[in-house]
């Protein structure tokens, strides 16, 4: 078995309302300097592929189909130890 | 012309009653069901396909009956997608871009003034070019975006079908509401025509002639 992390973020230039309003709620909570928030998705896949390769392959071939639309996210995989 | 339920869809009925009143015959399609029954056209309607789950339409995406509509919409078969359905477009890629949660962050619901710019597609032949119309618009990710070099052919190929007018309700890149594919059969519209067919329950009738335009482009075809 193998746990592959995937993360899933919006492109840059993609507008993340949400992350904005999490900023602006920052100050009025007492949270300063805080110049950014931007909000994105996290996936824990468990993996029958032992291989750490193999799983990580497996997993982008998921993201890159399902998990993230390449039109404004980007995605990054980590293998846990 | 079918109609597709999908579990969460919401506007399946009335789509279903916008076909009727143009003079068009409704048949209720089945997400689970790759079987088309042989329709001319099909309506994705709105509402919150699977959920929403992940993304607006992306569970949608990969339904039995989209694995048939997807070809039939690249061989020419008219589809048009309304909110969820523009999101399902999307992300079938039939259509470019995607949908991203209003500028705004609120879900917005008003009667929302429109501009009909193309009128080659089956789906508009019967406005005028320029035409302005009044539909209702209630969408919570109803943001257009897409890369730049999408939104110059979008705009050169004249394939922008609807835009907003007055204030920007959503943050729509280029007040885009609605957009088609390079053949236009493939139309996807965040605003909802289906909810303006009626005097009695829609602010105008301005909708019904999406529905009016493709019964009238498949019975001269």
């Amino acid at each position: 078995m193998t746990r592959v992390v995937v993360d899933v973020m919006f492109k840059p230039e993609i507008l993340d309302p949400q992350g904005q309003a999490i900023a602006n709620a920052l100050p009025r909570l007492g949270f300063a300097g805080v110049t950014g928030v931007r909000q994105g998705k996290r996936f824990e896949l468990e993996l029958i592929e032992s291989s750490s390769e193999a799983a990580k392959d497996q997993a982008t071939r998921i993201a890159e189909t399902l998990l993230a639309n390449p039109v404004i996210e980007d995605f990054s995989i980590r293998v846990e130890e | 012309m079918g109609v597709v339920s999908f579990p969460g869809s919401l506007d399946d009925r009335d789509a279903v009653r916008a076909v009727r009143l143009a003079g068009g015959e409704p048949v209720a399609l089945w997400h689970a069901d790759r079987d088309l029954a042989r329709v001319d056209a099909v309506v994705l309607p709105g509402g919150f396909s699977y959920g929403d789950y992940l993304r607006c339409g992306a569970i949608a995406r990969f339904a039995p009956v989209m694995e048939s509509i997807v070809p039939a919409a690249r061989d020419g078969m008219p589809v048009l997608g309304i909110c969820n359905g523009l999101q399902i477009l999307c992300e079938s890629h039939l259509l470019p871009g995607a949908l991203t949660r209003n500028a705004g962050l609120h879900f917005v619901c008003r009667d929302q003034r429109l501009r009909i710019e193309n009128t080659a597609t089956p789906w508009t032949g019967t406005y005028d070019t320029g035409q302005e119309i009044v539909v209702p618009l209630k969408s919570g990710e109803g943001g257009y975006t897409a890369d730049a070099e999408t939104l110059r052919r979008l705009e050169d190929e004249g394939r922008v079908v609807a835009r907003y007018m007055g204030t920007n309700p959503n943050g729509s890149v280029k007040d885009i509401a609605g957009i088609c594919n390079e053949g236009g059969n493939v139309v996807g519209l965040m605003p909802h025509p289906e909810h303006a067919v009626d005097d009695l329950t829609g602010p105008t009738t301005d909708g019904l002639a999406f529905f009016a335009s493709v019964v009238s482009s498949l019975v001269s075809a």
